[in-house]
């Protein structure tokens, strides 16, 4: 049986029909009804919605084989799981974002608001400057609005929300999309499913580009 | 005799890898929970988590709870031509864990073979780590690298350290999208760039696997590392776990501390790597040792639940007396159910946690 976590949500259901297109669907996993758990015993197949930012835990921790989840979650959390896809798909980046008169002075520690700590703090570190993290949950972009924070370190999609509250980037961190990871341990034991999987969409990803 | 109904799971596992390392030779190694911090300071790349728990001893010297048992071993051992040091030892390591950033006591039983040491080391300890996932699971991977082919490969394509440290990264995760983008960062182009994204995907059955690395043509110091790598499989090619062993080159030590065989070891329905090893002659080297070394880890910590038997209760007998109840009797009682080998517990009112197969009461007022 190959377990598989899927982010909730319109990222999660793209890469269903991928998963289904490899051979491995599961019908009833498109009614709609709050049921978390979807099973195609005669595809020893399971899939299962868990929040986005969770997939990687639920892959590291062996409770799925696969999972896919944004590259932003990977490298905040850090799990010790195989990367094996880019998807190309939920494309977005990692960046620097300030109100439009920001000036950054060096003689001052930065104040950078973000839901990424760890990747606020090794971007920073690699350029050698002193900064204070402000760790929130949501509405990043409040903060250098209300001079919370200097800057923020966010996802930005297409800049429309930045644009509309007098913000833009002004650094990018790193290029983000979905990737196919895959818990070690499982990749041992179930080598040609997973590999079978992974190599269907390749092929996809592929054909799509 | 140990009955074994009252191990624990772990308990079972160590006592059945300390007698697996016994008639070996291995002999035991006892240390102390507390080592001095600055052996670590010295060390701190070796470490598997870069934090450790310190405190002052009575005379102010600074120590630590150990973080690692391997360097504790190499400090109180000596070189001598021809010998080998070989230990084995169940110890708790104190190391963080993963994202929650907590202490977390970690119970390790392995062994190290630190010496003069040869070929037939090195089979003998590959051999006892497989060996010791058999006396675990029937089903298990032991999975096989050779530092040496990684780095003698990094060198010949690109010997900036970042790069390599980079690609390492990668190779870890089986990530072969990234390495591509790591290739244009730093101009690495043509039949390097493809030998690096290619290696990602050699891995599998050592036959097959070395066939690929031998139509390789790198460098003479690649080909002096398979050639290692070859002739350690040629020998476990002839043992039992001939269909247990894989190679995979994702296995990725600090090259600056391991040198040549590394192996990780995994049991099917442990979602983690249970055991860790290779071979760490530059540490030696670093300690100002002259040997070399090779030895491996067993995290029996992760095995807590591995196919323990579900008890659906926790005594054969719970008794329950009162104050009227000859006490003669009551111990006559007790024992008659220990010696048929029950275990028998007694209360003087129904208790709620304790779950029990039968029940005797033989209070006055239920008679």
């Amino acid at each position: 049986m190959i377990n598989v976590a899927l982010p909730k949500g319109r990222l999660g259901e793209k890469v269903y029909s991928m998963f289904a297109n490899a051979g491995y669907e599961c019908p009833s996993i498109l009614e709609n009804n709050r049921k978390l758990i979807f099973e195609n015993k005669e595809k020893n197949v399971r899939y299962f919605w868990v929040k986005p930012s969770d997939v990687s835990i639920y892959v590291e921790r062996g409770a799925a084989d696969i999972g896919v989840c944004g590259k932003d979650i990977l490298l905040e959390y850090e799990p010790d799981i195989y990367e094996l896809l880019d998807l190309n798909m939920g494309k977005c980046r990692m960046a620097v974002a300030a109100k439009k008169d920001f000036y950054d002075d060096n003689e001052k520690t930065l104040k950078v608001a973000t839901k990424f700590a760890n990747i606020a703090k090794k971007y920073y570190a690699s350029k050698c400057r002193d900064i204070d993290i402000i760790k929130l949950n949501g509405s990043i972009e409040l903060a250098p609005i209300l001079e919370l924070s200097d800057v923020i370190v966010d996802i930005v999609e297409t800049g429309t929300t930045l644009k509309e509250n007098n913000l833009e980037v002004f650094e990018t961190i790193v290029p983000i999309s979905a990737r196919l990871i895959v818990n070690k341990s499982s990749f041992k034991f179930k080598t040609e499913e997973i590999e079978k999987i992974a190599n269907s969409l390749r092929d996809q990803v592929k054909a799509n580009d | 005799m140990i009955d074994t109904r009252y191990l624990k799971n772990e308990e079972r596992i160590i006592y059945n890898l300390r007698s697996l390392y016994g008639s070996y030779g291995y002999l035991p190694f006892k240390m102390s929970k507390f080592e001095e911090y600055e052996l670590y300071v010295k060390n701190k790349d070796f470490l598997v988590s870069d934090s450790v728990i310190t405190f002052n001893d009575t005379n102010g010297k600074l120590l630590a709870l150990k973080p690692d048992v391997t360097l504790s071993i190499i400090k109180n051992g000596q070189d001598e031509k021809g010998i080998k040091q070989k230990v084995y030892y169940s110890e708790n390591v104190y190391r963080i864990s993963g994202s929650t950033r907590q202490f977390k006591e970690i119970m390790q039983t392995g062994l190290e073979c630190i010496g003069d040491i040869d070929l037939y080391d090195v089979f003998e300890v590959v051999s006892l780590a497989a060996a010791s996932l058999g006396t675990i699971s029937k089903s298990y991977v032991l999975e096989i690298s050779h530092l040496g082919i990684l780095s003698s490969l990094l060198d010949s394509i690109n010997p900036d350290k970042d790069f390599q440290s980079s690609v390492m990264a990668c190779l870890e995760q089986k990530n072969a999208h990234e390495l591509k983008t790591i290739c244009d960062e730093y101009e690495v182009e043509g039949e390097g760039a493809q030998l690096l994204c290619d290696f990602v995907s050699i891995y599998g059955k050592a036959d097959t696997v070395l066939e690929k690395l031998y139509s390789l043509n790198v460098s003479p110091a690649f080909k002096c590392a398979v050639d290692e790598l070859s002739a350690l499989i040629a020998l476990l090619d002839k043992t039992e776990y001939k269909d247990k062993i894989s190679l995979d080159f994702s296995i990725v030590n600090d090259m600056n501390y391991y040198n040549g065989i590394v192996f990780n070891g995994f049991i099917e329905g442990v979602c983690e790597t249970v055991l860790f090893g290779g071979r760490y002659d530059k540490l030696l080297n670093k300690m100002g040792r002259k040997s070399k070394g090779i030895g491996f880890a067993v995290y029996v910590d992760l095995l807590e639940d591995f196919g323990a038997e579900k008890r659906d209760y926790d005594v054969d007998v719970l008794i329950v007396y009162d104050r009227s109840t000859d006490v003669e009797r009551l111990n006559a009682l007790v024992g008659s159910y220990v010696a048929k080998g029950q275990s028998v517990t007694t209360q003087k009112s129904l208790p709620q946690r304790i779950r029990y197969r039968e029940l005797l009461d033989i209070r006055e007022d239920k008679q």
